[in-house]
């Protein structure tokens, strides 16, 4: 079984779970931005929560399957030619799925029934846009490998899930440089807009700058997935999955594990904001 | 010895201090309950931990208890790396230090090294104990391509670049020794606490 790329989309890559453990060498966590999601898209066709998906950004995404297959579209809300979000897909041999443009939310996933099967870089299958590690990219005419069905079979047949907000607010606590700045609460009085020049490695954000109370320079350290570092311009960036593992600007704050999904989801344009995590 | 916790959201904190190495060497051994993960860089280290095992707190005070120890003890050995010296900025750094091109490439040659961390892309080591007389700040402007295998300085630190990326360090020369090869295992020639020597090589 192979799925076929029609058309990619605006930006789709395969991700999984991402590759863990290996910071100290200087390679990024990467897998699925919503991580949510694509555990969800995976559980839908039956698959082990670690199989390989597409994240598809935007929508966009036109694919042929080679054979009769299941797959499941999560994330992002984007019009679909055939079922709905959330649910199970059949697509006979040959038959196409493709996927409008997402109207709320930036992120879809795609699973398919079997899992992705390129060739793992480092344990992982993640495509790594900012470290160049695992596939390249998804274009057109590319011929994806299937790997065989599970034993699971699909027991869910709508997975509902609630909107996703208009003006997301995220959690954060304090971060390791949190004494740089002149007024480190501002980040939690200002309402941000995400930039257009966002991506997997970190989402941008415009308002008015931070200032900071020391010049210094910092000597690079280590940094998580979550964190919000602040260069000399003082507007903050929210690192990623592909963030880089060590960055040489302080870190304010960080934001909760939990609510980095709702972050890959926001779109540029939108406004998003900050309060302390309980 | 002044070791002081940062916080760093709930699964990880970040410890500065002076020793990085040999606290790491020092932690590995502990194998503290719930600890994930250990990021070495300047001058601090992230433990990252599972925050269903163990919090920042409970940690933050074993931490505290540990006392470094010799990181040559549990070093990864000698890499000795052949450069050809003749990298764009070769004669831009000598006359900036005040040295000639070969007193240059021979104080280069004579330091021994250590990856300090890895950072900035997959297997790219920082590298200290260069001569201070090499100390020199990064291009104002960087280089949009940087190919892999340059050999370059910058601040206290030395690097070979494992893959062709954009970068401002001032480039001294080149070498074929792969430092970064997914096909390898490990991957990472050059690992924190590995010891690392140049010799220069003629084209």
């Amino acid at each position: 079984m192979k799925l076929e790329i029609v058309r990619p989309g605006f930006t789709t890559t395969v991700q999984d779970l991402g590759r863990p453990g290996h910071a100290a060498l200087g390679v990024g966590r990467s897998g699925a931005a919503d991580r949510g999601s694509f555990r969800l898209a995976n559980r839908l066709v039956g698959n082990p929560p670690e199989a390989a998906a597409l994240e598809v950004t935007l929508g966009g995404l036109v694919l042929r399957a080679s054979g009769l297959t299941t797959v499941a579209v999560t994330g992002a809300s984007c019009p679909l030619s055939k079922g709905g979000l959330n649910g199970p897909i059949t697509l006979w041999p040959g038959e196409e799925l493709s996927l409008g443009t997402a109207v709320s939310g930036l992120r879809c996933y795609v699973a398919v029934r079997g899992g992705i099967d390129v060739p793992p870089v480092l344990g992982s299958r993640a495509t790594d846009t900012l470290g160049k590690l695992g596939p390249p990219p998804v274009t057109a005419g590319m011929l994806l490998p299937v790997g065989p069905a599970p034993r699971a079979f699909p027991v869910v047949d709508l997975a509902p899930r609630a909107a996703w907000p208009d003006t997301p607010v995220l959690r954060v606590t304090p971060g390791p440089r949190r004494d740089w700045f002149a007024s480190p609460d501002q980040l939690l009085s200002t309402v941000y807009t995400v930039s257009p020049d966002s991506d997997r490695v970190g989402i941008r954000l415009t308002g008015p700058p931070l200032l900071r109370a020391r010049q210094d320079e910092l000597p690079s350290e280590a940094c998580v997935p979550g964190s919000l570092q602040v260069p000399p311009s003082g507007r903050p960036i929210l690192f990623h999955a592909d963030s880089p593992t060590t960055g040489g600007y302080p870190v304010i704050a960080v934001v909760e594990e939990e609510d980095l999904d709702l972050a890959a989801q926001l779109r540029p344009g939108q406004t998003v904001s900050f309060r302390p995590a309980s | 010895m002044t070791v002081r916790l940062l916080p760093c959201g709930r699964r990880a904190v970040l410890v500065e201090l002076d020793d990085v190495l040999g606290f790491q060497a020092a932690l590995s051994r502990l194998d503290l309950d719930g600890v994930e993960e250990l990021v070495p860089a300047a001058r601090t280290l992230l433990v990252r931990f599972d925050p269903s095992v163990t919090d920042a707190g409970r940690l933050g005070a074993a931490l505290q208890r540990v006392s470094p120890v010799d990181s040559a003890v549990t070093d990864a050995g000698e890499v000795v790396i052949p450069v050809v010296y003749d990298g764009e900025d070769l004669a831009d750094v000598a006359a900036e230090t005040g040295v000639s091109v070969a007193s240059l490439i021979e104080r280069h040659t004579a330091g021994s090294y250590v990856s300090a961390f890895c950072g900035f892309a997959p297997g790219f080591a920082y590298l200290t104990g260069s001569d201070p007389a090499l100390h020199v700040s990064r291009r104002s402007s960087p280089r949009t391509r940087i190919p892999a295998g340059s050999v370059a300085i910058a601040g206290e630190y030395s690097a070979v670049y494992p893959s062709a990326s954009p970068g401002g360090w001032r480039l001294l020369g080149r070498t074929d020794v792969p430092v970064w090869d997914v096909e390898r295992d490990p991957p990472n020639l050059l690992p924190p606490g590995t010891r690392v020597r140049f010799s220069a090589v003629p084209s």
